[in-house]
């Protein structure tokens, strides 16, 4: 996606309710961001913050370690890209945590942080990738979980 | 594109594309990213694992091949005549039209001249004889010809280095641009300077190519690699090597 796109979609994200349609086209589930959070759990239900821990920790499943630095002491080699997400869940509300993992973009559209559940407008996925959000709505609430538990 | 319109095209690209690089005197061979065993074994040619692909050049620059029974010897001489000339590639190719690589001019000169087959990228003996050709070039300044038909392929290169691709919807810039000297993970991210291919990178325990590397890079982002041969790959060094114009080269490389 080019920049000026990502522009617009951030702008337009500020705004509007995503309608169910292009999300179910997409095979995901449907969601309502408000301003800059999405206050209802993808799936119904509230996730698992061990099984959460589980995939930030994760480097091939999570991949937040890679620029992030967390309270994870077992995995040694962590990112200096992005913020410390200790004290995350003080910081931000579960609805906000909700929306920065879904597709950060849209609140900064210059961000490097994955589009962790969005699979159109981008460019030359890899074909094992294609039309595959990088995490589940599963595994979205289980980091939003476990992020909500970091408190400080 | 007339060539004074080409030219011009080339200079307003390197002024825009001046403006979004790393200042000059902030540029840093991926050398100085390195700890300090992997750069004494890349200083010392009989700890360097690349000697090895040197050697076996040194030996097919003088092996006569192919149906014209030719060495590349028989008809450049020493191979330090060749001095300076992987500090200008990619160039413009006449036969193809576009700008083509070292390895490229290399199978050129196999299929043209020594009329044999060209031989398949990330071979033993393409990746010897592109180390061995680049070897004489070692402590030169990078170089890119100011050739004015390079101008399209060049806006090229720099264009995909700026687009995002995958499903992490990375550009290359953000992180060699934007964010160099940090860690993702364990790896400090270097500035992707093209000065020391090919390389012998530990991680693959062989010498590999500079596309090789790039194919890396964007299976790191999750997107779909080019074919080895790629134009697109080619617009990328043309534009890596644009970037890194003056630094001087240092193949063959060592990289964790
Ligand atoms: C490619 C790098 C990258 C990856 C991978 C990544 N992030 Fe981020 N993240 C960032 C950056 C950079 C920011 C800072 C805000 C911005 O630039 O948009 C950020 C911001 C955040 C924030 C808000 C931080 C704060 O407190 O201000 C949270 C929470 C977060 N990320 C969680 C995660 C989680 C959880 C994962 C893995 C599922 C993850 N990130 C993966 C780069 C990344
Ligand atoms: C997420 C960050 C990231 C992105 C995006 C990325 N790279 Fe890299 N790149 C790296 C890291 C980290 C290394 C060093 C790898 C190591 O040491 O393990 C590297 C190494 C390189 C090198 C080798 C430099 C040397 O000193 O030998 C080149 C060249 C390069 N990248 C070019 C590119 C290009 C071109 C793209 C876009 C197609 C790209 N990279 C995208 C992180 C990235
Ligand atoms: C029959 C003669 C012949 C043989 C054999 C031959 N070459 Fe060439 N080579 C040429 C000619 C002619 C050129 C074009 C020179 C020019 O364009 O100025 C050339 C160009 C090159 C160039 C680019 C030089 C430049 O200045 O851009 C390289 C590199 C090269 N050859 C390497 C090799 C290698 C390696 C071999 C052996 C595998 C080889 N050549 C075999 C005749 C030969």
């Amino acid at each position: 996606m080019s920049r000026p796109d990502l522009v617009a979609a951030g702008l337009v994200a500020s705004i509007v309710v995503w309608g169910p349609s292009p999300l179910a086209a997409q095979g995901l589930r449907t969601y309502v961001a408000n301003g800059d959070s999405i206050s209802v759990s993808l799936t119904g239900r509230p996730g698992d913050p061990e099984k959460g821990r589980a995939v930030v920790a994760n480097r091939q499943v999570g991949l937040c370690l890679l620029c992030h630095t967390g309270p994870i002491p077992e995995e040694r080699f962590q990112g200096s890209l992005a913020p410390e997400l200790s004290g995350a869940g003080s910081r931000w509300s579960e609805g906000q945590l909700r929306l920065r993992i879904v597709d950060a973009a849209r609140i900064n559209p210059a961000t490097i942080m994955p589009p962790y559940y969005r699979t159109q407008g981008l460019t030359r996925v890899a074909r094992s990738f294609v039309d595959k959000p990088i995490l589940s709505a599963e595994q979205i609430e289980d980091v939003v979980a476990y992020l909500t538990t970091l408190k400080d | 594109m007339k060539p004074r319109a080409a030219l011009l095209a080339v200079l307003a690209l390197a002024a825009t594309v001046a403006r979004a690089e790393i200042p000059e005197a902030e540029r840093r061979s991926g050398y100085h990213d390195m700890g300090p065993s992997v750069q004494a074994m890349q200083d010392d040619d009989a700890a360097n694992p690349g000697t090895l692909w040197l050697l076996q050049g040194e030996a097919l620059w003088d092996r006569r091949q192919g149906a014209a029974a030719k060495s590349c010897a028989d008809c450049h001489g020493a191979a330090s005549g060749l001095a300076g000339v992987a500090a200008r590639y990619p160039a413009f190719s006449g036969v193809s039209s576009r700008p083509i690589d070292l390895e490229q001019r290399i199978n050129l000169c196999r299929t043209d001249n020594q009329k044999a087959d060209a031989w398949a990228y990330e071979s033993r003996e393409l990746l010897s004889l592109s180390a061995y050709v680049a070897r004489q070039s070692r402590d030169l300044p990078i170089a890119p010809p100011a050739d004015p038909r390079l101008a399209p392929f060049l806006a090229a290169g720099a264009d995909l280095f700026a687009r995002r691709q995958g499903q992490l919807n990375l550009s290359c810039a953000q992180c060699h641009d934007d964010n160099h000297g940090k860690k993702l993970a364990a790896a400090t991210i270097p500035q992707a300077h093209p000065t020391g291919y090919p390389i012998y990178r530990l991680e693959w325990q062989s010498l590999g190519s500079l596309q090789r590397r790039l194919r890396n890079c964007l299976i790191g982002m999750r997107a779909e690699p080019y074919a080895y041969g790629a134009p697109e790959y080619v617009d990328l060094e043309l534009y890596l090597m644009s970037r890194a114009r003056g630094m001087p080269l240092e193949a063959p490389g060592v990289r964790p």
